[in-house]
This record gives structure tokens, sequence and C-alpha cells, in this order.
């Protein structure tokens, strides 16, 4: 992905110059968003997605997130049956220097865990919208759902984050 | 932000309060520990930084930022701007004193690594972790294997060549934990806090993602493990993830065990090897 790129490259490009000048915090020079962003899906703040189908929610991080974190090399997940919170953590995702908390769009029950993750981590990279699910909740109170972004908004969330 | 500064605390004490402080305080923090008290093997890293398998031990300054995510205008929680950010600061604090380069994920002078970082995002915070070599012991150094998964910058090279000492470039620790502090003050209104002034609550219920390994643990994970699997011409090789679900089911832990000084001499053919993605790391008995 462009964004995946774009972030290792700045990472093993970075020559921090011993300047005597305290400078501003240096902004990227990127301007737009480039990671891909599903209609259909809901999204939050903190860069999950949810698919709501029935009774089923299913669950992961979003492209941009996933461009930002860098390679994942392992996935911490919740087991079946645990409850989730809206807004709470249920996981985490483990790059090579850094591990960043998974936060749930819902609240209610786990059902399902992707057992793919425990070998192919690498899916979150590669899949984030369809192989690289993370969990399948059975949500406790649909109308949560209302208050989470549509495509649009978080489009444009993701851009505004990418400007700074 | 409020500046904690210690020294001798043991890396895994250092680690709990890190955890703690991350996950339940609301303020900005550094944390200066100036040495560990005892060798301790620190192995990778799920459940709370990124990272390798290292060795640490009383040559070793360990300097911690946790911070709201809101703290610094314009920085991103991510990994990569929040180590450019690290990586900025760094440089104005050793400006002078070598050619410091922030390398993928590491600190060096030139393309000699003197420190390594991990960091823990969650949702409206962040810690970044540094291990600082002021001073490394080349017999703990040998210990550590050659990591599978390396930095492209290393290129292969073995410890001794890879890595420098930071006290061979900056005159004193004191020099070095001053000016950092200093550099700090730039970003931040820096309140110097002492240890005492944390109160520790006596019913914490925040689970730890940090565990001390028994020795019985590691003879435990190794029995169990060495009646599966044929053993390679380096020895038995345990992946970290084996480890872990025979050794911490369930949890998500960063694994810490304390060798003894006699531990750390032996080397027979008794030894275990355990490695992650990120590296190896011998653990004697």
């Amino acid at each position: 992905m462009a964004l995946k790129l774009w972030a290792s490259s700045a990472a093993n490009a970075l020559r921090i110059s011993c300047s005597g000048a305290r400078t501003p915090f240096p902004a990227f020079s990127i301007s737009r968003c480039f990671s891909s962003v599903i209609d259909g899906l809901k999204y939050t703040s903190s860069h999950e997605w949810v698919k709501h189908e029935g009774s089923v929610a299913t669950i992961g991080i979003t492209d941009h997130a996933q461009g930002h974190l860098g390679e994942v090399v392992f996935v911490e997940l919740p087991e079946s049956g645990v409850a989730v919170a809206k807004g709470g953590s249920f996981g985490a995702v483990e790059s090579v220097k850094a591990t960043s908390d998974v936060n749930s769009p819902v609240s209610g029950e786990v059902i399902e865990v992707n057992p793919k993750l425990t070998e192919t981590p690498g899916l979150i990279n590669s899949s984030p919208y369809e192989d690289g699910w993370m969990i399948k909740v059975k949500p406790s109170d649909p109308s949560e759902l209302n208050s989470l972004m549509g495509s649009k908004e978080y489009t444009k969330l993701c851009e505004e984050e990418d400007a700074h | 932000m409020n500046l904690l500064r210690m020294s001798a605390v043991p890396i895994l004490e250092q680690l709990y309060l890190e955890e703690r402080l991350l996950r339940t305080s609301v303020d900005n923090w550094c944390i200066v520990n100036d040495r560990t008290s005892r060798p301790t093997i620190v192995m990778g890293i799920s459940g709370f930084t990124g990272g390798g398998t290292v060795i640490v031990d009383d040559g070793t300054v360990f300097v911690s930022f946790i911070c709201n995510k809101n703290a610094i205008p314009g920085l991103q929680p991510y990994p990569h701007p929040i180590m450019s950010w690290t990586g900025q600061l760094y440089s104005e604090v050793l400006q002078g004193f070598g050619d410091f380069h922030l390398r993928e994920n590491d600190y060096a002078f030139n393309s000699h690594k003197f420190g390594g970082n991990a960091q823990s995002i969650i949702k409206e915070r962040w810690i970044h972790h540094t291990s600082f070599l002021w001073d490394y012991d080349i017999k703990n150094m040998e210990y550590l294997k050659h990591p599978t998964r390396a930095p492209k910058y290393r290129s292969a090279r073995p410890h001794v060549d890879f890595l420098c000492r930071m006290k061979d470039y900056v005159p004193s620790k004191s020099t070095f934990i001053e000016r950092t502090i200093k550099s700090v003050g730039n970003y931040f209104l820096v309140k110097p806090f002492g240890l005492d002034d944390i109160t520790t609550e006596p019913s914490c219920t925040l689970p730890h993602s940090t565990k001390l390994l028994t020795r019985q643990e590691l003879e435990d994970a190794y029995s169990s493990q060495s009646a599966q699997q044929s053993s390679e011409n380096y020895g038995h090789q345990h992946t970290l993830p084996q480890l872990r679900s025979s050794c911490l089911p369930d949890e998500k832990k960063k694994i810490v065990c304390h060798p003894t000084k006699q531990l750390l001499e032996k080397e027979t053919a008794g030894s275990m090897i355990v490695s992650d993605s990120s590296g190896a790391v011998v653990c004697s008995f």
C-alpha cells in the first residue's frame, strides 16, 4: 500500500541533523489519504471498522491504521465468549517496534475470532477489510452503530490526520 | 510533564510502574532510570512494547516517555511519528557528541546502535521506552544470537561491530541525563516527581503484562516442547509464541527472567535457546 511504503521509506530515510535551532515538529509532506475506505462499513475515530450483518458484527482495523502501524508480526485476540465494551480495548496489534491496542466499536459478546491471524498476522496488512478481520461480535445494543462514522466522514478524518 | 528520576530500580519494577502510569494516569511522564539493579533478559514483546530480545544490566540507562495523544502538537500517535519526534529530541541532546542518527527504529552514532526502542499505543496515550547502552558487558552480548529479523542497516554485522557504548561518546551519564531533561523542557513544562510521590494503591487490579519467568517455568516449557521437536544442529529452538503458550496461557505477557551470574557463564549442552522472530537469548540451566 502506498501509505505503508511511505511509512517505511520515511523511517529509513530519516536523518535528523544536529541544528542549533529548535524547529517546530516537522510535518510529513503527505497531503491526502492514500488508504482505502470501504462503503457500507462503519468506522471509529480510533481506526477500527465494523460490518453489521444481521446479528453479527465483524470488526477489524482499517487500511489507514495498518499502513501507519507497519508490518504486523503478532496479534492478540480475546477468546470466544468474552464480553467487549464499546470503546474498550479487546486486543492488540504488534508491529516491529510497537504494540497498539485495538478497541471495539460496539458492546457485545465475542462469538468468533479469526484463526488465521495466529499464523499469518500479515493478513491485517494485506487484507485489512477481508481476510484480516479480527473478531466477530454479537452486539448487545445495535443502536451503538448509529454513532459511528460512515465512509465519507471517515475518509475526511484520515485526510485531516495525514494533513498534519 | 512529570519527571520521575530513579536509580537502580529493577527493570521489572520499572515496567510495572510504566504500565500503571500509561493506563491509569492522565498526566504526561518522563521516566529516567539510571541502571537496573541486576542483569535481566527481557524477551519479546507482546502486549506491551515492540522489539526484540535484550540483556539489560547496570550499564543500561532507561528513558521512557508516556504522553497523551495530543501532548505534542501535530504529532500523530503512530510508531513512526513518535519515533521521529524522539529522534529529534535526542539529536538535540547529543549534538556535538557524535554523528547521531535515527536508523529505522534505533538510535545510532553513524551506524553503530546505542539505543533500542519499544512502544505501546493505547486509545488516548502512548509510551516510548528506550534502553540506552551507556556501557555493556561483552560477555552478556555474546549470549545473544544473531537475530533473524534485523534492521537493514545492521548488514549482518555481529553484535560487537553493530553496537557501541555511549560512554565512548558522551563525557558522563549525568551529562546525558541532564541534557535530556533540558531538551524535554523545550517541549514541556517539567515538574519533578519522586518515586515516593506516586502513591501505590494497595488493591490495584491492573493485570501486569510483564511476567518474571521462573527457572521452573523455563524448564517446563523446554520439556514440553523438546518432546515434540527434532533438534537442529544449533540446539533446540523454541519460538517465543510457543514459550508464551506453554508458560503463560491466555494472557498477554512480556517475559523477563533473571539469570544468575553462574547461569550466564554456563555453556553446556543443557542450555536452552529460546528464540523469537527478532532474536534469541540463551537461558542456561
